[in-house]
């Protein structure tokens, strides 16, 4: 559904994408993640036709988006960074405009808008003036726009921005109810959101693409050990070096609390069931054993940092500390 | 209903509901009306004074005594007032970032140009049409040509027309609605200069040039009366040369 291939894109003589190649099947969502400044509204931009790439040829539902810009225009909906709003009409007459810009016939605009209306929650304030709304509803219309001409590929910069908690969750399902149907290209700074709505994941950082793939491979790629979590009861005073005899296991660390400790394994090895025998012939008494996955935080601090470690010194990078996956969701 | 129509109605629309438009339109017809009626006191201070030298009615000729000098007037009324109509119409889409809906929506940049201009020449051709009380009023108890007052409204549509476009050139070139209005003010005043440098120069090619390329005689023969072609020739290709430049510089926004 979308290709691109070779894009770079100067200003100057800054460089804001640097050789990016990807595509995105049709109902895929792909999240765009990297630190400001890492050339993801620049992508996006060059793909939603904005402003043209210095190199390379972008695709979008098999329209080429420098040369048939208006095939390619009528089948995406754009949802730039600062939602591009005319603050002195309502918002009805808003989604009526933008309708009838994107070449919806007449006679659909009023079931589109209400449909659309219905979609991102606009229903309370579908007659008021934009000037007048909130940052979240503003979002919301901003959101509506693009969806009005039911375009089949969608462009979202950073949608989630300035919402509520509950707003944030309301979007989040609305994308992937989308999703399917829709194909769907997202920029985000917060990571559980990628991991939660997107089936793949783009990490930039300078304007090259340093990682693609799905959330969970992404992190199993950047793993080199299995890693467990083990919390006992009464620990005896030399119970670390106890476990660390145990076969399979390579190292014991402990942490702050007395009771628990991490434990590296050989990756792809399963060592819960040898674990949980010895902690209960020796009577530590097992309270929990998890595995730890690393979270995309990790592996997206892991990837930028080791493109600068590997820029700047040959050293390697900081030891990635993996952690609890659910309790990074829950931040 | 096209893209174009789409937004020369959005444009419409967003004008009725900006106070700039009123502000802008009650000024406008204000001084139009009161420098009206100075000319019209005028000529009847002039009319009663030959009757006193006289002593018999004189044949005023109201079309030289009232509107010539009403629709020179105008011309720096226009000057000062225009710019403030156009300033706001690419500088706020860029402020806002509602540009980038524009651009990345099915609608081409000449249509987005056209579009605007039109949106803003429809307002402005109304203000126009609402001076024309004027005329009307004064036929009712005086006698003039009309025929020179009406090439006289044309003057003013078309020189109304260039400002304009230098208007919509000026608010392309920047974000700062302010900075578009005195922008557009500066090029209208330098066309304007550049008549007096070609009087100066008196009959030479470049006199000759630079006096073409002002608009004061242009605009001073149709408000004299004489709709020539090459009169309005001028002023079209002035208009379209304006707005495609102002179509060079959105596009040029786009590659950096």
């Amino acid at each position: 559904m979308i290709t691109v291939q070779h894009v770079s894109k100067h200003y100057g003589r800054h460089t804001a994408v640097h050789d990016v190649t990807f595509h995105v099947r049709k109902g895929d969502v792909l999240a765009f993640l990297g630190p400001n400044g890492a050339g993801k509204t620049t992508t996006m931009r060059i793909l939603a036709c904005f402003m043209p790439p210095s190199d390379g040829t972008a695709h979008v539902a098999g329209f080429d988006c420098l040369e048939q810009p208006m095939e390619v225009k009528r089948r995406l909906g754009y949802l730039p960074e600062t939602p591009p709003l005319y603050q002195e009409l309502t918002v009805n007459e808003y989604l009526t405009f933008v309708g009838r810009l994107k070449g919806i016939t007449p006679s659909r605009v009023p079931s589109r808008k209400a449909q659309v209306i219905e979609q991102v929650g606009l229903g309370p304030v579908h007659h008021r003036v934009i000037g007048h709304l909130s940052k979240g509803y503003r979002q919301r219309v901003g959101l509506a726009q693009a969806l009005i001409h039911d375009p089949p590929v969608l462009i979202l910069d950073e949608p989630t921005v300035g919402l509520d908690p509950n707003q944030i969750r309301e979007i989040r399902s609305l994308i992937k109810s989308l999703s399917g149907s829709h194909t769907i290209i997202l920029s985000t700074h917060v990571l559980p959101e990628a991991t939660a709505i997107c089936t793949r994941v783009m990490i930039i950082h300078q304007g090259r693409i340093v990682a693609e793939d799905s959330p969970e491979r992404l992190s199993s790629r950047v793993r080199q050990s299995e890693k467990l979590s083990l919390t006992v009861k009464q620990p005896s005073a030399d119970w670390l070096d106890r476990l660390g005899t145990l076969p399979g296991i390579l190292n014991v660390f402990p942490t702050a609390q007395p009771d628990t400790c991490t434990i590296e394994c050989q990756l792809g090895q399963d060592l819960r069931d040898d674990l949980s025998r010895f902690v209960v012939s020796q009577g530590y008494g097992l309270l929990e054993l998890t595995p730890l996955s690393l979270s995309l935080e990790d592996v997206f601090l892991y990837l930028t940092q080791r493109e600068e470690f590997s820029e700047g010194s040959p050293t390697a990078p900081a030891q990635v500390t993996p952690s609890r996956a659910d309790e990074r969701a829950a931040t | 209903m096209t893209p174009f129509h789409t937004l020369l109605a959005k444009e419409l629309r967003c004008f009725f509901v900006s106070p700039v438009l009123y502000v802008v339109g009650t000024v406008f017809l204000f001084v139009s009306g009161f420098i009206a009626h100075l000319m019209v006191v005028n000529a009847g201070q002039q009319a009663l004074r030959l009757l006193q030298i006289q002593n018999t009615y004189a044949q005023l000729n109201l079309n030289e005594l009232v509107f010539r000098s009403l629709f020179y007037s105008l011309d720096f009324v226009l000057m000062f007032l225009l710019p403030i109509l156009t300033m706001r119409l690419f500088a706020e889409e860029r402020k806002l970032r509602t540009f980038e809906l524009l651009l990345t929506s099915p609608i081409g940049i000449n249509e987005i140009i056209s579009a605007k201009y039109m949106s803003v020449l429809l307002i402005y051709c109304g203000l126009l049409c609402l001076t024309a009380l004027t005329p009307v009023l004064l036929s009712l108890s005086g006698s003039f040509h009309w025929a020179p007052v009406v090439t006289g409204y044309v003057a003013l549509a078309l020189q109304g027309g260039l400002f304009l476009a230098c208007g919509v050139l000026a608010s392309a070139l920047t974000e700062n609605q302010v900075v578009a209005a005195f922008l557009s003010f500066g090029m209208i005043v330098v066309i304007w200069l550049i008549g007096g440098f070609g009087a100066l120069l008196g009959d030479s090619t470049i006199g000759t040039i630079f006096s073409y390329v002002s608009f004061t005689e242009h605009y001073d023969r149709l408000v004299r009366g004489l709709l020539d072609a090459k009169d309005v020739v001028y002023y079209v290709s002035g208009i379209v040369l304006t707005l495609f430049t102002a179509h060079r510089v959105v596009d040029s926004h786009r590659w950096h």
